[in-house]
Protein backbone atom coordinates (compact mmCIF):
# COMPACT_ATOMS: atom_id res chain seq x y z
CA UNK A 1 0.00 0.00 0.00
CA UNK A 2 1.11 3.51 -0.66
CA UNK A 3 1.27 5.29 2.68
CA UNK A 4 1.89 8.60 1.07
CA UNK A 5 -0.55 11.39 0.58
CA UNK A 6 -2.23 12.00 -2.77
CA UNK A 7 -2.12 8.40 -3.78
CA UNK A 8 -4.24 8.44 -6.91
CA UNK A 9 -2.21 6.20 -9.10
CA UNK A 10 0.49 8.82 -9.54
CA UNK A 11 1.82 8.30 -6.06
CA UNK A 12 5.00 6.72 -4.78
CA UNK A 13 6.92 4.54 -7.10
CA UNK A 14 10.19 2.76 -6.83
CA UNK A 15 12.12 3.17 -10.00
CA UNK A 16 12.76 0.11 -12.10
CA UNK A 17 14.44 -0.11 -15.42
CA UNK A 18 11.04 0.00 -17.05
CA UNK A 19 9.66 2.65 -14.68
CA UNK A 20 7.17 0.42 -12.88
CA UNK A 21 5.07 1.67 -10.02
CA UNK A 22 3.92 0.24 -6.74
CA UNK A 23 0.23 -0.39 -6.38
CA UNK A 24 -2.06 2.30 -5.14
CA UNK A 25 -4.24 2.05 -2.11
CA UNK A 26 -7.77 1.01 -2.83
CA UNK A 27 -10.21 2.67 -0.49
CA UNK A 28 -13.28 1.13 -2.07
CA UNK A 29 -15.54 -1.08 -0.02
CA UNK A 30 -19.22 -1.57 0.50
CA UNK A 31 -21.37 -2.02 3.51
CA UNK A 32 -25.07 -1.83 3.94
CA UNK A 33 -26.97 0.17 6.50
CA UNK A 34 -30.64 -0.52 6.54
CA UNK A 35 -33.35 1.63 8.04
CA UNK A 36 -36.89 0.40 8.08
CA UNK A 37 -39.61 3.04 8.01
CA UNK A 38 -42.07 3.34 10.91
CA UNK A 39 -39.82 1.56 13.33
CA UNK A 40 -39.42 4.27 15.88
CA UNK A 41 -36.15 5.16 14.24
CA UNK A 42 -34.48 6.78 17.21
CA UNK A 43 -30.80 6.70 16.76
CA UNK A 44 -29.01 9.98 16.43
CA UNK A 45 -25.65 9.11 15.01
CA UNK A 46 -24.00 11.06 12.27
CA UNK A 47 -24.43 9.44 8.88
CA UNK A 48 -21.07 9.62 7.20
CA UNK A 49 -21.46 7.23 4.34
CA UNK A 50 -23.41 9.23 1.85
CA UNK A 51 -21.68 7.50 -1.04
CA UNK A 52 -22.24 3.96 0.14
CA UNK A 53 -25.61 4.27 1.79
CA UNK A 54 -27.97 1.61 0.59
CA UNK A 55 -31.35 1.87 2.24
CA UNK A 56 -33.19 -1.40 2.37
CA UNK A 57 -30.58 -3.30 0.40
CA UNK A 58 -30.57 -7.06 -0.04
CA UNK A 59 -28.35 -7.54 2.98
CA UNK A 60 -30.47 -6.59 5.93
CA UNK A 61 -28.99 -5.95 9.35
CA UNK A 62 -31.57 -3.90 11.16
CA UNK A 63 -30.20 -2.11 14.15
CA UNK A 64 -32.49 0.81 13.46
CA UNK A 65 -34.87 0.51 16.34
CA UNK A 66 -32.76 2.58 18.65
CA UNK A 67 -31.07 2.08 21.98
CA UNK A 68 -34.29 1.15 23.78
CA UNK A 69 -35.44 -1.29 21.13
CA UNK A 70 -34.08 -4.55 19.86
CA UNK A 71 -31.05 -5.75 21.67
CA UNK A 72 -28.33 -7.70 19.92
CA UNK A 73 -26.38 -9.96 22.26
CA UNK A 74 -23.02 -8.45 23.03
CA UNK A 75 -23.70 -5.35 21.06
CA UNK A 76 -25.08 -1.95 21.94
CA UNK A 77 -26.22 0.86 19.71
CA UNK A 78 -23.49 3.41 20.23
CA UNK A 79 -20.32 2.05 21.67
CA UNK A 80 -16.70 2.73 22.20
CA UNK A 81 -14.03 0.34 20.98
CA UNK A 82 -11.07 1.03 23.18
CA UNK A 83 -7.77 0.27 21.55
CA UNK A 84 -4.19 1.36 22.02
CA UNK A 85 -2.39 1.39 18.72
CA UNK A 86 0.40 3.62 17.57
CA UNK A 87 -0.23 5.38 14.29
CA UNK A 88 3.37 4.77 13.27
CA UNK A 89 3.42 1.13 14.41
CA UNK A 90 2.97 -0.21 10.88
CA UNK A 91 5.92 1.81 9.59
CA UNK A 92 7.92 0.76 12.65
CA UNK A 93 7.26 -2.93 11.88
CA UNK A 94 8.42 -2.51 8.29
CA UNK A 95 11.45 -0.53 9.46
CA UNK A 96 12.33 -3.28 11.93
CA UNK A 97 12.18 -5.81 9.08
CA UNK A 98 14.50 -3.63 6.99
CA UNK A 99 16.86 -3.34 9.95
CA UNK A 100 16.98 -7.12 10.47
CA UNK A 101 17.57 -7.63 6.78
CA UNK A 102 20.43 -5.12 6.66
CA UNK A 103 22.00 -6.46 9.86
CA UNK A 104 21.89 -10.02 8.56
CA UNK A 105 23.60 -8.83 5.39
CA UNK A 106 26.18 -6.97 7.48
CA UNK A 107 25.28 -3.76 5.66
CA UNK A 108 25.76 -0.42 7.39
CA UNK A 109 23.06 2.09 6.46
CA UNK A 110 22.72 5.84 6.82
CA UNK A 111 19.61 7.98 6.42
CA UNK A 112 20.68 11.40 5.14
CA UNK A 113 18.23 14.20 5.81
CA UNK A 114 18.21 17.97 5.39
CA UNK A 115 16.43 20.89 3.80
CA UNK A 116 16.48 20.97 0.01
CA UNK A 117 19.78 22.40 -1.19
CA UNK A 118 21.95 21.66 1.84
CA UNK A 119 24.26 19.55 -0.28
CA UNK A 120 23.18 15.95 0.34
CA UNK A 121 23.76 14.72 -3.19
CA UNK A 122 27.02 16.64 -3.65
CA UNK A 123 28.33 15.29 -0.34
CA UNK A 124 27.34 11.79 -1.43
CA UNK A 125 28.95 12.03 -4.87
CA UNK A 126 32.21 13.34 -3.44
CA UNK A 127 32.11 10.74 -0.65
CA UNK A 128 31.68 7.92 -3.17
CA UNK A 129 34.60 9.24 -5.20
CA UNK A 130 36.73 9.41 -2.06
CA UNK A 131 35.78 5.90 -0.90
CA UNK A 132 36.42 4.46 -4.33
CA UNK A 133 35.15 0.94 -3.48
CA UNK A 134 32.07 1.16 -5.61
CA UNK A 135 31.00 -2.47 -5.56
CA UNK A 136 30.39 -2.43 -1.78
CA UNK A 137 28.18 0.64 -1.85
CA UNK A 138 24.59 1.37 -2.86
CA UNK A 139 22.45 4.50 -2.75
CA UNK A 140 18.69 4.90 -2.46
CA UNK A 141 17.66 8.34 -3.70
CA UNK A 142 14.37 9.84 -2.54
CA UNK A 143 12.80 12.73 -4.44
CA UNK A 144 9.27 13.73 -5.32
CA UNK A 145 10.08 13.72 -9.03
CA UNK A 146 12.95 13.06 -11.48
CA UNK A 147 15.81 10.58 -11.51
CA UNK A 148 18.44 13.33 -11.66
CA UNK A 149 20.09 12.45 -8.36
CA UNK A 150 20.30 8.73 -9.07
CA UNK A 151 21.90 9.58 -12.42
CA UNK A 152 24.51 11.71 -10.62
CA UNK A 153 25.27 8.81 -8.29
CA UNK A 154 25.53 6.27 -11.12
CA UNK A 155 28.16 8.42 -12.84
CA UNK A 156 30.48 7.47 -9.96
CA UNK A 157 29.95 3.75 -10.74
CA UNK A 158 27.83 3.11 -7.65
CA UNK A 159 24.45 1.37 -7.98
CA UNK A 160 21.57 3.73 -7.26
CA UNK A 161 17.82 3.24 -7.01
CA UNK A 162 15.59 6.27 -7.38
CA UNK A 163 12.40 6.35 -5.33
CA UNK A 164 9.92 8.98 -6.48
CA UNK A 165 7.43 9.75 -3.75
CA UNK A 166 4.99 11.61 -6.02
CA UNK A 167 3.28 14.10 -3.75
CA UNK A 168 4.86 12.50 -0.69
CA UNK A 169 7.20 14.56 1.44
CA UNK A 170 9.34 11.77 2.92
CA UNK A 171 10.55 8.23 2.43
CA UNK A 172 8.89 5.54 4.51
CA UNK A 173 10.00 2.05 5.48
CA UNK A 174 7.88 0.33 2.82
CA UNK A 175 9.47 2.34 0.00
CA UNK A 176 12.94 1.52 1.31
CA UNK A 177 12.02 -2.17 1.60
CA UNK A 178 10.95 -2.22 -2.05
CA UNK A 179 14.14 -0.44 -3.07
CA UNK A 180 16.18 -2.99 -1.08
CA UNK A 181 14.61 -5.73 -3.22
CA UNK A 182 16.47 -4.26 -6.19
CA UNK A 183 19.82 -3.76 -4.53
CA UNK A 184 22.55 -6.35 -4.28
CA UNK A 185 25.04 -5.74 -1.52
CA UNK A 186 27.58 -8.15 -0.18
CA UNK A 187 28.48 -8.60 3.46
CA UNK A 188 30.24 -5.51 4.75
CA UNK A 189 28.41 -3.25 2.33
CA UNK A 190 27.45 0.36 2.84
CA UNK A 191 24.04 1.82 2.04
CA UNK A 192 23.27 5.53 1.82
CA UNK A 193 19.62 6.55 1.82
CA UNK A 194 19.15 10.13 0.69
CA UNK A 195 15.79 11.25 1.98
CA UNK A 196 13.49 13.80 0.35
CA UNK A 197 14.79 17.31 1.01
CA UNK A 198 12.61 18.34 3.92
CA UNK A 199 13.52 19.19 7.48
CA UNK A 200 10.14 18.23 8.95
CA UNK A 201 8.40 15.09 7.71
CA UNK A 202 11.28 12.58 7.31
CA UNK A 203 11.97 12.84 11.05
CA UNK A 204 8.82 10.83 11.84
CA UNK A 205 9.60 7.82 9.68
CA UNK A 206 12.09 5.19 10.73
CA UNK A 207 13.46 3.50 7.63
CA UNK A 208 15.47 0.80 9.40
CA UNK A 209 18.72 2.69 9.07
CA UNK A 210 21.67 2.19 11.42
CA UNK A 211 22.36 5.90 11.84
CA UNK A 212 20.62 9.16 11.08
CA UNK A 213 22.60 12.02 9.62
CA UNK A 214 21.27 15.56 9.30
CA UNK A 215 23.01 18.12 7.11
CA UNK A 216 22.96 21.85 7.87
CA UNK A 217 24.68 24.18 5.44
CA UNK A 218 26.26 27.46 6.48
CA UNK A 219 24.03 29.34 4.06
CA UNK A 220 21.07 28.43 6.28
CA UNK A 221 20.31 29.99 9.68
CA UNK A 222 22.18 29.06 12.85
CA UNK A 223 18.78 28.59 14.50
CA UNK A 224 17.65 25.78 12.17
CA UNK A 225 17.84 23.21 15.01
CA UNK A 226 15.55 25.36 17.15
CA UNK A 227 13.09 25.90 14.32
CA UNK A 228 13.02 22.21 13.35
CA UNK A 229 13.79 20.40 16.59
CA UNK A 230 12.22 17.03 15.71
CA UNK A 231 14.74 16.43 12.96
CA UNK A 232 17.73 17.22 15.15
CA UNK A 233 16.31 15.33 18.14
CA UNK A 234 16.49 12.05 16.22
CA UNK A 235 19.86 12.58 14.50
CA UNK A 236 23.12 10.84 15.42
CA UNK A 237 25.38 13.18 13.45
CA UNK A 238 25.14 16.71 12.11
CA UNK A 239 27.30 17.49 9.08
CA UNK A 240 27.86 21.23 8.70
CA UNK A 241 28.27 21.64 4.94
CA UNK A 242 29.61 24.31 2.57
CA UNK A 243 32.03 25.59 5.20
CA UNK A 244 34.35 26.87 2.44
CA UNK A 245 31.80 29.70 2.14
CA UNK A 246 32.31 30.87 5.74
CA UNK A 247 34.66 33.77 4.85
CA UNK A 248 31.81 35.29 2.84
CA UNK A 249 29.10 34.88 5.47
CA UNK A 250 28.11 36.10 8.92
CA UNK A 251 27.61 32.59 10.18
CA UNK A 252 28.85 31.26 13.49
CA UNK A 253 29.32 27.48 13.43
CA UNK A 254 29.59 27.35 17.25
CA UNK A 255 26.13 28.93 17.58
CA UNK A 256 24.69 26.32 15.22
CA UNK A 257 26.34 23.52 17.19
CA UNK A 258 25.16 24.97 20.53
CA UNK A 259 21.61 25.17 19.20
CA UNK A 260 21.73 21.60 17.88
CA UNK A 261 23.05 20.27 21.18
CA UNK A 262 20.29 22.09 23.07
CA UNK A 263 17.99 19.74 21.19
CA UNK A 264 20.24 16.68 21.35
CA UNK A 265 23.18 16.97 23.78
CA UNK A 266 24.95 13.82 22.55
CA UNK A 267 24.87 14.80 18.85
CA UNK A 268 28.12 14.21 16.94
CA UNK A 269 29.16 17.10 14.70
CA UNK A 270 31.58 17.32 11.78
CA UNK A 271 32.24 20.10 9.28
CA UNK A 272 32.60 19.32 5.61
CA UNK A 273 33.34 21.07 2.37
CA UNK A 274 33.58 19.64 -1.12
CA UNK A 275 35.59 22.67 -2.29
CA UNK A 276 38.69 23.45 -0.29
CA UNK A 277 39.36 23.11 3.44
CA UNK A 278 38.37 21.31 5.59
CA UNK A 279 37.40 18.85 2.85
CA UNK A 280 35.70 15.59 3.76
CA UNK A 281 38.27 14.34 6.27
CA UNK A 282 36.19 14.69 9.45
CA UNK A 283 33.12 13.20 7.80
CA UNK A 284 35.00 10.25 6.32
CA UNK A 285 36.68 9.58 9.68
CA UNK A 286 33.27 9.51 11.42
CA UNK A 287 31.86 7.28 8.68
CA UNK A 288 34.73 4.81 8.76
CA UNK A 289 34.67 4.71 12.56
CA UNK A 290 30.93 3.89 12.74
CA UNK A 291 30.92 1.70 9.65
CA UNK A 292 33.77 -0.45 10.90
CA UNK A 293 32.23 -0.80 14.36
CA UNK A 294 28.81 -1.76 13.06
CA UNK A 295 30.15 -4.25 10.54
CA UNK A 296 32.28 -5.87 13.26
CA UNK A 297 29.17 -6.07 15.48
CA UNK A 298 27.21 -7.71 12.67
CA UNK A 299 30.01 -10.18 12.01
CA UNK A 300 30.21 -11.06 15.71
CA UNK A 301 26.42 -11.42 15.81
CA UNK A 302 26.47 -13.77 12.83
CA UNK A 303 29.31 -15.79 14.33
CA UNK A 304 27.32 -16.13 17.57
CA UNK A 305 24.19 -17.38 15.81
CA UNK B 1 2.20 17.44 5.18
CA UNK B 2 3.16 14.00 6.43
CA UNK B 3 -0.06 14.33 8.45
CA UNK B 4 -1.99 12.95 5.46
CA UNK B 5 0.13 9.80 5.51
CA UNK B 6 -0.47 9.56 9.26
CA UNK B 7 -4.22 10.10 8.78
CA UNK B 8 -4.23 7.22 6.29
CA UNK B 9 -2.55 5.06 8.92
CA UNK B 10 -5.27 6.03 11.39
CA UNK B 11 -7.91 4.97 8.85
CA UNK B 12 -6.13 1.66 8.30
CA UNK B 13 -6.17 0.99 12.05
CA UNK B 14 -9.87 1.92 12.26
CA UNK B 15 -10.71 -0.38 9.34
CA UNK B 16 -8.82 -3.26 10.93
CA UNK B 17 -10.43 -2.74 14.32
CA UNK B 18 -13.97 -2.53 12.94
CA UNK B 19 -13.69 -5.29 10.31
CA UNK B 20 -14.50 -8.12 12.72
CA UNK B 21 -17.24 -6.28 14.56
CA UNK B 22 -20.76 -5.34 13.58
CA UNK B 23 -20.27 -1.69 12.86
CA UNK B 24 -22.62 0.54 10.88
CA UNK B 25 -20.53 3.65 11.00
CA UNK B 26 -17.63 5.14 12.85
CA UNK B 27 -18.70 8.37 14.49
CA UNK B 28 -15.47 9.43 16.12
CA UNK B 29 -11.84 8.44 16.51
CA UNK B 30 -9.99 9.34 19.69
CA UNK B 31 -6.35 10.09 19.07
CA UNK B 32 -3.69 10.83 21.63
CA UNK B 33 -1.13 13.34 20.34
CA UNK B 34 1.86 14.20 22.47
CA UNK B 35 3.24 17.72 22.48
CA UNK B 36 6.61 16.35 21.33
CA UNK B 37 5.24 14.15 18.54
CA UNK B 38 6.08 15.38 15.04
CA UNK B 39 2.47 16.25 14.33
CA UNK B 40 0.49 19.42 13.81
CA UNK B 41 -3.03 18.70 15.13
CA UNK B 42 -4.71 21.16 12.75
CA UNK B 43 -3.03 19.59 9.73
CA UNK B 44 -3.97 16.15 11.05
CA UNK B 45 -7.61 17.17 11.51
CA UNK B 46 -7.69 18.58 7.98
CA UNK B 47 -6.06 15.44 6.57
CA UNK B 48 -8.38 13.14 8.51
CA UNK B 49 -11.52 14.25 6.67
CA UNK B 50 -9.75 13.68 3.35
CA UNK B 51 -8.33 10.30 4.37
CA UNK B 52 -11.66 8.99 5.70
CA UNK B 53 -13.65 9.90 2.59
CA UNK B 54 -15.16 6.76 1.11
CA UNK B 55 -14.23 4.62 4.12
CA UNK B 56 -16.19 3.33 7.11
CA UNK B 57 -14.91 6.38 9.01
CA UNK B 58 -16.30 8.91 6.53
CA UNK B 59 -17.76 11.85 8.40
CA UNK B 60 -16.29 10.72 11.73
CA UNK B 61 -14.96 13.34 14.10
CA UNK B 62 -11.34 13.30 15.11
CA UNK B 63 -11.07 13.87 18.85
CA UNK B 64 -7.52 14.83 19.67
CA UNK B 65 -6.31 14.48 23.23
CA UNK B 66 -3.12 16.46 23.73
CA UNK B 67 -0.59 15.18 26.23
CA UNK B 68 2.20 17.30 27.66
CA UNK B 69 5.85 16.71 26.95
CA UNK B 70 7.83 15.30 29.86
CA UNK B 71 11.55 15.48 30.46
CA UNK B 72 14.15 14.89 33.14
CA UNK B 73 16.59 17.70 33.89
CA UNK B 74 20.13 16.49 34.61
CA UNK B 75 21.12 19.79 36.24
CA UNK B 76 18.36 20.19 38.83
CA UNK B 77 17.45 16.48 38.84
CA UNK B 78 13.73 17.19 38.47
CA UNK B 79 11.06 15.70 36.22
CA UNK B 80 9.53 18.64 34.37
CA UNK B 81 6.91 19.41 31.74
CA UNK B 82 7.99 20.89 28.42
CA UNK B 83 6.02 21.93 25.35
CA UNK B 84 8.79 21.64 22.77
CA UNK B 85 12.15 19.95 22.33
CA UNK B 86 13.78 23.39 22.28
CA UNK B 87 12.42 24.31 25.74
CA UNK B 88 14.74 24.97 28.66
CA UNK B 89 14.09 23.44 32.08
CA UNK B 90 11.29 25.53 33.65
CA UNK B 91 13.03 25.17 37.04
CA UNK B 92 16.64 26.05 36.34
CA UNK B 93 16.91 27.09 32.68
CA UNK B 94 19.21 24.21 31.76
CA UNK B 95 19.00 22.55 28.36
CA UNK B 96 20.37 19.26 29.63
CA UNK B 97 16.99 17.62 29.35
CA UNK B 98 16.18 14.06 28.47
CA UNK B 99 12.73 13.62 26.97
CA UNK B 100 10.83 10.96 28.91
CA UNK B 101 7.34 11.26 27.41
CA UNK B 102 4.97 13.25 25.27
CA UNK B 103 5.86 11.85 21.86
CA UNK B 104 2.76 9.63 21.72
CA UNK B 105 0.71 9.26 18.57
CA UNK B 106 -1.85 6.59 19.38
CA UNK B 107 -5.36 5.65 18.42
CA UNK B 108 -7.04 5.26 21.82
CA UNK B 109 -10.64 4.49 20.89
CA UNK B 110 -13.13 4.29 18.06
CA UNK B 111 -16.73 5.37 18.64
CA UNK B 112 -19.11 3.36 16.52
CA UNK B 113 -22.76 2.47 16.21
Amino acid sequence: MCTVCGCDGEGAKVEKRNGGKVSRQDHGHNHSHSHSPNDGHAHDHVHGHSRHHHHGGGERLDFGSGPAGVSVPGETQARLIEIERGVLDHNAELAAANRVRLNKQGVFSLNLMSSPGSGKTTLLVETLKALGETEYIAVIEGDQQTSNDAARIRETGVQAIQVNTGKGCHLDAEMVGKALDQISLTHGGLLFIENVGNLVCPASFDLGEARRVVLASVTEGEDKPLKYPDMFASADLMVVTKTDLLPHLDFDVDTLVDNARRIRPELDVVTASTRGAPGLGYWLAWLKGKYGAVVSDAAAHMAAE
Amino acid sequence: MHELALAQSVVRIVEQETAQRQVNAVTAVVLEVGALSCVDPHALDFSFSAATDGTIAAGAKLKIRRTAGAAHCFDCDEDVKVMSRADACPNCGSHKLMVTGGDELNVKAVEVN
